[in-house]
């Protein structure tokens, strides 16, 4: 009927109007699932919008308005883990172990808060800070030998480590690191305040070093020699071995890197949102920052615009279902759309379709 | 190319951004009436959250029929699924302050924390707590003596088992999941001594697929009724695969497993929500620390099926009579727990104080409470 072959020569105007067509259809697609459901799609889309940026008058505390900051806390921790995957995107090593990265980081982080807490905030945060990078980065090393040793997927080690990351703190938060306190209940202790983030202007201050990641991982992929070694590793592994690159080498410090990043993730997480350590503490944000880092094509600067749209999405999906009571499940569905139309479209500017006819004239 | 894609994204969200600047928000202001005066009906709006989602035959359903109760005497109301029990909490509190609702109901024991943080900051607000022992001057917490009715239903499993195992699937250790496991066990045994109850946890509220391996495990150990505390039908309908008998949880579930239903202990929280709500109205409205008995219709048992062995209904009636005439309380002396100590003595009886920090089984059942350190 039909083959698939890759497209040689991308023309910029093609690209363009593929991209625009996958939103325009994501939007349309979504909005007949919405009519289908009896609500409107217009008067949702301006609700996403609504709810993720604008100010309400209902819940104001000062400092950045409530629902711009909902949206601010989402995105804090999506740009993080999408910039630590995407150093290892870039030297095409799939890491999909974020989450497992993201806990371990956090879990470490919590170690310290329980174990350190007569420290001052200024000495205390700092160590959890790189503990969490250490952790984190011990999770995504491991992947990287197994790769260098025996050639595994790392795609599947990195999934499945995730799992035992998962399984580990569920452990500690029911067994040894329960809070006798919670009267049974399963949970870790609460972080003493000197393990909790400052705010600046009522945002914890993950913000902040969200911003100089990006600085740090912009410069570090684009003028640095650990960059251009990643970069060439990621285009083609031989060329990068006769150019003289050690690659076993830089595939250890990249995925420590990568991991330790999602681990700084996790840390800002436990101590700047939930205050502790939970086996819940994620909500799948390590799955989302991989198709955050993918649709900004790692670039570190769109990736922050990038996880920040996909933050408005998310709080807007949440104020949907509280403003509108529309059931979780249909706000979930329409992300899930906009996001298949989006990455669908990837697809179609790589490839392009020749029906069989033409195969026949072709030959 | 990427950075044009992306323009795109962010001039189509700005388009959008500009046209809901012209929608003006119509949602209600929290209410700005102090704790002494009345607010009308119509100027309440009520924020439920709950821990799974309103279709799970379970707990957050016997919440939501709480609500609609509400609904249908013209109380408005919103309502959150699926809220977790972590910082999320926080947020669709705050979600729900920001839609204007000026009463909060969280239902589940782990979100006791997160609204009690909320509560200090919005004074206006009035929060009410289930399950739990946190209150505040805006914060009431609440729930019912639903042990009572595990009593009674455990006379129900104790008249029809033969194996004389009854499993239990529990969803976490504390003390009012402890409490409830014992006075069912208390139950079975009042006409049953024989019979054991084994209890597994699943360290859920609601996890389908937890709740019915733990219900398999226990059948294929031997038992022949299973009970529940935890918020899903699957032990149920574990039991009907398996050709075993089962007391639900939380709402009527017959038709869900209807060769295996025996009973259920059910909530009735509208009972509660009604005269709650009224009171606001009133202006007589007072943080309380409440804990219905049986007889304030807050907890009841489902309708007897067919299924229950004969003389279930007599044997039930008769206990009923007995505690709701305060003749016999479920946790009268002499007790001793599951290693041989004795917890109370004969001619004694629990507090309320001991039975809100339970964290030990009475003899007959197999199992322990984790200990926490």
């Amino acid at each position: 009927m039909f083959n698939l072959t890759k497209r040689t020569n991308q023309s910029k105007i093609h690209t363009l109007l593929l991209q625009l067509g996958a939103i325009v259809a994501a939007l349309v697609a979504a909005g007949i699932v919405m009519w289908a459901m009896g609500y409107n799609p217009f008067v949702i889309y301006t609700k996403i919008v609504e709810g993720s940026v604008m100010v309400s008058e209902n819940a104001k505390k000062g400092g950045v308005p409530y629902r711009l900051l909902q949206t601010i806390n989402k995105a804090i921790p999506l740009v993080i883990l999408s910039l630590g995957v995407s150093v290892a995107y870039k030297m095409k090593f799939w890491n999909i172990g974020a989450e497992g990265q993201f806990y371990i980081g956090a879990l470490f982080a919590a170690y310290v808060a329980f174990n350190f807490k007569q420290l001052p905030p200024y000495i205390l945060l700092p160590f959890m800070f790189l503990s969490a990078f250490i952790g984190g980065g011990l999770w995504g090393f491991i992947p990287a030998v197994l790769k260098n040793r025996f050639n595994a997927s790392e795609s599947l080690t990195t999934l499945m480590m995730n799992y035992i990351a998962i399984g580990i703190v569920t452990y500690l938060q029911l067994g040894p690191w329960r809070d006798p306190e919670a009267k049974g209940f399963g949970r870790m202790p609460y972080f003493t305040e000197n393990a909790i983030l400052p705010k600046v202007f009522g945002i914890h201050i993950g913000f902040i070093i969200a911003l100089i990641l990006a600085v740090i991982i912009f410069v570090l992929l684009k003028k640095t020699k650990l960059g251009y070694e990643i970069a060439v590793i990621g285009e083609n592994e031989t060329t990068a071995k006769y150019a003289g690159i050690n690659t076993a080498k830089v595939l250890f410090i990249t995925l420590f890197i990568s991991g330790g990043i999602c681990g700084i993730a996790g840390m800002i997480q436990a101590s700047g949102i939930e205050k502790t350590l939970t086996d819940q503490i994620s909500g799948g944000l390590g799955f989302t920052a991989i198709i955050t880092a993918w649709l900004a094509k790692l670039s570190a600067p769109i990736i922050l615009v990038v996880s920040f749209l996909f933050a408005m999405l998310l709080q807007g999906g949440a104020y949907l279902q509280v403003s509108m009571q529309i059931p979780a499940a249909i706000s979930e569905v329409i992300q899930g759309i906009i996001l298949f139309f989006v990455l669908g479209s990837e697809f179609f500017i790589q490839y392009k379709i020749v029906f069989s006819s033409k195969i026949k004239e072709a030959k | 190319m990427k950075k044009v894609f992306t323009l795109l994204l962010v001039l189509t969200l700005v388009f959008t951004t500009l046209v809901g600047c012209k929608k003006e928000d119509g949602t209600d202001k929290p209410g700005t009436t102090s704790d002494n005066k009345g607010i009308a009906k119509e100027d309440l709006l009520i924020g439920f959250l709950y821990v799974g989602p309103i279709g799970d035959q379970g707990y957050s359903y016997a919440h939501d029929l709480g609500r609609l109760d509400l609904e249908a005497a013209g109380y408005k109301t919103k309502y959150v699924e699926n809220v977790p029990e972590t910082a999320d909490c926080e947020k669709s509190i705050r979600d729900l302050i920001d839609q204007g609702c000026n009463v909060i109901i969280a239902t589940s024991f782990g979100h006791m924390d997160w609204t009690y943080n909320v509560s200090l900051e919005y004074p206006d607000v009035k929060f009410f707590h289930c399950s739990g022992y946190q209150t505040g001057d805006n914060m009431s917490a609440f729930f019912g003596r639903m042990y009572q009715i595990r009593f009674l239903s455990g006379i129900a499993a104790g008249l029809k088992t033969e194996t004389n195992k009854i499993g239990y699937v529990a969803a976490m250790p504390l003390a009012e999941v402890v409490r409830g496991a014992n006075a069912f066990a208390l139950g079975v045994q009042s006409v049953n001594p024989d019979a054991t109850v084994e209890v597994k946890w699943t360290n859920s509220w609601y996890d389908p697929a937890a709740e019915k391996a733990a219900a398999v495990e226990l059948l294929n150990s031997g038992a022949d009724v299973l009970a529940q505390h935890c918020d899903t039908t699957g032990p149920q309908i574990a039991a009907e695969e398996k050709g075993a008998f089962a007391v639900g949880y939380n709402a009527n579930t017959f038709d869900v497993a209807p060769g295996a239903f025996l009973t259920a202990p059910l909530w009735n929280w509208g009972v509660y929500y009604l005269a709650q709500m009224q009171q606001i109205v009133d202006g007589t409205w007072e943080a309380s620390n409440y804990w219905g008995s049986m007889d304030t219709g807050i907890v009841s048992l489902a309708d007897l099926t067919n299924n229950c062995a004969p003389g279930t209904k007599e044997a039930i009636e008769a206990a009923y009579n007995a505690i709701a005439a305060g003749e016999y309380d479920v946790f009268d002396g002499p007790l001793t727990n599951n290693e041989g100590i004795e917890m109370v003595p004969e001619g004694s009886t629990m507090s309320d104080a001991d039975l809100l920090a339970m964290v030990w089984f009475v003899d007959g059942i197999i199992g322990s409470v984790p200990k926490s350190n």
